[in-house]
């Protein structure tokens, strides 16, 4: 279950329409690293995840990527409402205007729609994990080039800045889950059996109380 | 000057909030650390004292908290998106 809460995780008054920097910063709303994939990979993941604590990570870390889809989605909102058809023309907005007016749809800055391949639920925990961790740098990766983008527009550049740093705290709890992972299994042999399947393999002993093979 | 007290109390409710987020996710992998229990136990009545005032003074944040003696209320106020101008 999930509430909502009618205020943005991080202000955003955006004061001057930008079409073609909302084009750009689309990517963060639906392209291969954006919030979208984010919070679909996570929360998809988290129920083949053994271990209660970690499938926890997985629930608030792929919320606050709501949160985050929001945001942008604010952003993008407030660069293009009440676009002129000169604006449109003359941004470069026109494709998209085309087929979404001033609409917003999940999409990459270069127009690819938004796809469940940018993301993988594997079923295993080190293997989502790191591709968790791997997503975070992307993302960030990502905002560093958008930041280079609308380093003119203050008030761009605050939200984008505040995403930016939480790819970076989300990176470290990701690490973090990993190396509670990791401790709980054979440190001999960790990749010899899927902890999510093997279940022959039963409870891990230092993680016992967070394991739901119990 | 209510607008200004509006903007200001949602202000510190989104900074709040956001200490809040941050330290659910710490306490996620340091369940036991008693430094940051103590502080989530500090921002959460904070948050909840401030969340009260501005329900009754600016109306609801979530539908649970939606007035319903009189109308639907939840609908009229700006959605978040929309920012300040």
């Amino acid at each position: 279950m999930w509430n909502y809460e009618r205020r943005l995780q991080c202000p955003v008054n955006i004061k001057e329409t930008n079409p073609k920097l909302a084009m750009c910063i689309m990517s963060q709303l639906g392209g291969p690293d954006g919030e979208t994939a984010a919070s679909m990979r996570y929360l998809s993941q988290r129920y083949a995840m053994p271990y209660r604590n970690v499938a926890g990570v997985l629930t608030d870390i792929g919320t606050e990527e709501l949160a985050h889809l929001e945001i942008v989605s604010a952003i993008i909102y407030q660069l293009t409402r009440n676009l002129s058809m000169e604006q449109i023309t003359e941004s470069g907005f026109d494709k998209y205007y085309t087929d979404h007016t001033l609409g917003l749809w999940p999409q990459s800055a270069g127009g690819v729609p938004f796809s469940s391949t940018f993301f993988q639920s594997k079923g295993d925990p080190i293997t989502d994990l790191v591709e968790d961790m791997a997503a975070e740098q992307k993302a960030r990766s990502t905002y560093d080039n958008l930041l280079r983008l609308v380093k003119d527009y203050p008030d761009i550049v605050e939200p984008i800045r505040f995403l930016r740093e939480r790819e970076i705290v989300h990176f470290q709890r990701f690490g973090e889950s990993l190396r509670t992972v990791q401790d709980s299994l054979d440190s001999k042999n960790y990749y010899a059996f899927n902890p999510a399947f093997d279940n022959s393999i039963n409870c891990p002993k230092d993680n016992s109380k967070n394991c739901r093979y119990k | 000057m209510n607008q200004i007290d509006q903007k200001n109390l949602l202000k510190y409710i989104t900074a709040i909030s956001f200490f809040i987020d941050d330290t659910v996710l710490f306490l996620d992998t340091h369940p036991t650390n008693q430094d940051a229990l103590a502080y989530l136990n500090k921002y959460n009545q904070l948050r909840k004292e401030a969340v009260h005032e501005y329900t009754i003074r600016f109306g609801p944040l979530t539908t649970y908290k939606v007035d319903v003696t009189d109308s639907w209320t939840w609908v009229e106020s700006k959605w978040p998106w929309e920012g300040e101008c």
